[in-house]
C-alpha cells in the first residue's frame, strides 16, 4: 500500500490552514503557531516490485494527485 | 456567410452549458450546440466553450478530473490550431490543470463561495475575447465561485504582466484595480488571462450571465461578440 500525502508549496498561501490555526487558538492551543491543510491517499497496488510500484505512485502524483504549480507530495510504500 | 458556430463542451458536473448557449445562440444569434465529454469530433465548430460547473464534482482538485476526459485531447489540439478556445469559471480550472493556460486556481483567502457582480477592468482589447470592449472601461458580470483565487510564481506572473496577457482584472466601478474589489485573493487582482498564442483565454467571471439588461446587465456579450467576430475575419479568404 501506499500512503501519500499531497500539501501546498511552502509558498503558496493556504487559506484554510490559516482559518484552522486561528480556530486552534480560540479553543485555547496557544502553541499553534501554523497550520498547513493537505490531502491524504491510501493507494492499494497489486504489484510485488518495490521499485516499480515507487515509480509508478511518483508518476500518480506527477499526473493527477498533485498539481506541480501549486503542490509538493511526498509518499512510503508498505508491504502487504 | 453562415453564422460562426460554437461547441459548448459538457462533462459531468458542468452547470452553465446551457446558460452558455442561451447568451451565445438565442441572445447573439449565433451557431451553438453541446459537447458531451466522450465524443471525440470538434468538426464544424470555430470556437470552443468550457462552461462553468463542477466537473466530477470538483473531486481531487477542481478541473483535476476533467482534465483528463476524452475530450481534452482534441480540445488542446483545436487550440494548437490556433483557434479561439473560451473557458469560464470552472473551464478556466480544467485549463489550468490541462497546463494550456500557466498558474492554478486556488481556495478564496476568505474561504467564502461568491456569488455575486463584479467590475472588471480590461486591460487588453487585442484579443479575440475582448477586441470589442474598450481598455480602461468596465464590464459588469457575477462571478460564482469557491476556488477562483488566481495563483502562479513570480516569473509566470511577471511574464503575463509583461506580455499583456491578464485580460481582465477585478476593479471597482471606477475602474480601479483596487484591492477591495478583489473578491477572491487574486494575484495582481487577475480575473482573466490568455495563453502566449491569445487564442486560449480562461476567466473567473461569467460573460454568459449578463447577457439580458432582466439578468442586470449585458456586458458579457462583448465576449462572445468579440470571439464571433474574429472567427468571421479568419473565415474571410
Amino acid at each position: 500500500m501506499a500512503r501519500v500525502r499531497v500539501t501546498l508549496k511552502p509558498t503558496v498561501n493556504d487559506p484554510e490552514g490559516i482559518t484552522i490555526a486561528k480556530a486552534l487558538g480560540r479553543l485555547g492551543f496557544e502553541s499553534v503557531d501554523q497550520v498547513r491543510s493537505g490531502k491524504y491517499f491510501e493507494i492499494t497496488l497489486d504489484e510485488d516490485s518495490e521499485p516499480r510500484a515507487r515509480r509508478q505512485v511518483g508518476e500518480m502524483c506527477d499526473k493527477l494527485l498533485a498539481n506541480p504549480v501549486i503542490e509538493r507530495y511526498s509518499f512510503d510504500l508498505e508491504g502487504a | 456567410m453562415t453564422q460562426p458556430n460554437f461547441g459548448i463542451v459538457v462533462f459531468p458536473g458542468t452547470w452553465s452549458d446551457r446558460d452558455c448557449r442561451y447568451a451565445i445562440s438565442t441572445v447573439l444569434g449565433y451557431r451553438a450546440s453541446f459537447v458531451w465529454h466522450e465524443d471525440l469530433n470538434l468538426d464544424g465548430y470555430d470556437a470552443l466553450a468550457l462552461p462553468g460547473g463542477f466537473s466530477y464534482g470538483d473531486y481531487l482538485r477542481a478541473g483535476a478530473i476533467a482534465r483528463f476526459s476524452p475530450i481534452m485531447e482534441r480540445v488542446t489540439e483545436f487550440a494548437a490550431a490556433g483557434r479561439p478556445v473560451i473557458g469560464i469559471c470552472n473551464g478556466f480550472q480544467i485549463l489550468c490543470e490541462a497546463g494550456l493556460l500557466p498558474g492554478a486556481l486556488i481556495r478564496n483567502s476568505h474561504l467564502e463561495f461568491r456569488c455575486e457582480w463584479v467590475d472588471l477592468r480590461v486591460e487588453n482589447i487585442d484579443t479575440p475575447f475582448s477586441h470589442r470592449a474598450r481598455v480602461g472601461r468596465t464590464l459588469r458580470m457575477p462571478i460564482s465561485h469557491g476556488e477562483g483565487n488566481y495563483q502562479a510564481d513570480r516569473d509566470t506572473v511577471e511574464a503575463l504582466e509583461r506580455s499583456g496577457r491578464v485580460v481582465f482584472r477585478y476593479a471597482d466601478r471606477e475602474g480601479r484595480s483596487v484591492s477591495s474589489a478583489n473578491p477572491n485573493g487574486s494575484v495582481n487582482n487577475i480575473a482573466g488571462i490568455i495563453n502566449e498564442e491569445g487564442n486560449v483565454l480562461g476567466m473567473m467571471p461569467h460573460p454568459e450571465r449578463a447577457c439580458e439588461t432582466l439578468l442586470g446587465g449585458v456586458d458579457g456579450n462583448a465576449v462572445f461578440q468579440s470571439i464571433a467576430d474574429s472567427v468571421m475575419k479568419f473565415r474571410l479568404p
